[in-house]
């Protein structure tokens, strides 16, 4: 392995890869993301940047002093006493002590909670069980405290909801019926949102976090849009932050829009500005990691996607690094050496406002 | 893996002034520059100084808004974030309804 780096894939696999491999995978990946959205890519001297935080032979790195950014999550507490399935160790604590011990014994800049489905739709039942819980929280909290969730549209159709799957639906070519489809449960889910926001700021919430949005396609993406429209003027003092799922909207309908933008196929930067429009406080990017590429390849392409959005955004950014996202290896358990490599990446090549 | 970001990039949370600007982000929109600049200002120190213990712990403790240990008698929770709206000029949401209620 001599004169190799260590470096891994983005399923988490250790490599061994030259010097020439890793510059070659990073103009790759930059290449990658610049052809697909149309934006530039990175610098060279961006590229140099790059290379050097991925063959830096500790085992983590970290940002320079002074680059430090916001660092916001979507239920790190949960993890502290969920199991397997939500990437939780499985510590018997109650939802208001693990907050706690992440704000005061980790030291994070916000804090959250949320309902272990994660999902919007499953909180609407038990609303008055989470906002006990919210409020004496946010009473013994200091940091920013979010209530977070992801619109899920896919939810709201057959079997699990009342909607004809559009899934069903397109291989027969019944396009009208899925767009139909889609439609109906988007306003379903837009009223759901707006019921549980608007049930949150009655006991003071301070900030809603619409996490994942447009997981089931644009019309999931546009139901989130239109909900945090509703909450910006029926709940000015409840911030709402938005998160993508994707790197593009996928155009599950394909021709709704939103502030006049067609949403199927829109780029993180686009993304944002939708976002903005609707009246999110924060957005987040969301890159999927490619686990046949290289670290290098899924930062690169990552990176590129979070600078142009930062550079151009006029509402804080922040850069999705969770697992198999922002160039973080798709895996239960993402090593620190990439996850590390990653973030300090996001922040000083990505101008990412926070994480 | 939370905890990696945070000891890479994270500014500390309520150790040092990563709440405060935090703030400043979920309530003005106001980008990471900004931000550090604007608490800053209404803390009277240098940027630089947001992120150093040495200088936030004392601030943090003479202000009452809150430090990273558990001392008797200091404001914490809702008690720090009333006073955090005031330092920082802004409505949080929970310490409006929590001023609402206690007339």
């Amino acid at each position: 392995m001599r004169g190799k780096i260590r470096t891994r894939m983005g399923d988490g696999e250790l490599v061994f890869m030259s010097a020439g491999e890793i510059k070659e995978d990073i103009l790759a990946g930059t290449s990658d993301a610049a052809c697909n959205a149309n934006i530039p890519e990175l610098t060279s001297d961006d590229q140099d940047r790059l290379f050097g935080i991925l063959s830096e032979p500790t085992r983590t790195v970290s940002v320079v002093p002074g680059n430090e950014v916001i660092v916001t999550d979507d239920g790190c507490s949960m993890s502290f006493y969920s199991g397997q399935d939500g990437g939780g160790v499985g510590v018997s604590l109650s939802r208001m002590q693990a907050i706690l011990i992440y704000e005061r014994a980790c030291a994070a800049d916000t804090i959250s909670m949320g309902h272990s489905d994660y999902s919007f739709k499953p909180v609407k039942p038990i609303i008055n069980f989470e906002l006990n819980d919210y409020y004496n929280t946010s009473m013994m909290t200091t940091a920013p405290f979010f209530y977070g969730a992801q619109p899920n549209m896919g939810l709201y159709f057959q079997p699990d909801g009342p909607y004809q799957n559009p899934a069903d639906l397109l291989p027969k070519g019944n396009i009208k019926a899925a767009q139909e489809a889609q439609e109906a449960a988007a306003e379903h889910l837009r009223k759901d949102l707006v019921f549980v926001g608007k049930k949150l700021n009655s006991v003071g919430c301070e900030g809603l976090n619409f996490d994942t949005c447009g997981s089931a396609g644009d019309a999931d993406f546009l139901a989130a849009l239109e909900a945090a429209a509703d909450l910006t003027e029926a709940a000015p003092n409840m911030p709402v932050i938005m998160g993508g799922s994707g790197e593009f909207v996928l155009g599950m309908h394909g021709e709704v829009s939103f502030d006049g933008k067609r949403l199927a196929g829109m780029y993180p930067h686009d993304q944002a500005k939708v976002a903005e429009s609707a009246g999110a406080r924060i957005y987040g990017v969301a890159v999927g990691t490619n686990t046949n590429q290289s670290l290098a390849w899924n930062i690169a392409r990552a990176v590129t996607f979070v600078k142009k959005t930062a550079t151009t955004a006029a509402i804080p950014i922040h850069a999705n690094v969770g697992m198999g996202v922002g160039g973080v290896p798709m895996m239960e358990a993402p090593p620190i050496d990439s996850v590390t490599r990653a973030s300090k990446s996001m922040v000083e090549i990505g101008k990412a406002d926070g994480l | 893996m939370h905890m990696a970001h945070i000891l890479t990039s994270g500014m500390g949370g309520i150790r040092t002034a990563g709440d405060l600007v935090a703030w400043m982000q979920i309530t003005r929109k106001m980008k990471l520059d900004e931000a550090k600049k604007h608490v800053a200002g209404k803390l009277g120190l240098a940027i630089s100084d947001l992120i150093n213990e040495e200088v936030m712990r004392p601030i943090r403790e003479e202000l009452g808004i809150g430090v990273i240990t558990s001392i008797t008698g200091t404001a914490k929770g809702v008690r720090a974030k009333l006073k955090i709206a005031r330092l920082l000029g802004i409505r949080i949401n929970s310490v409006e309804l929590f001023k609402s209620q206690i007339g």
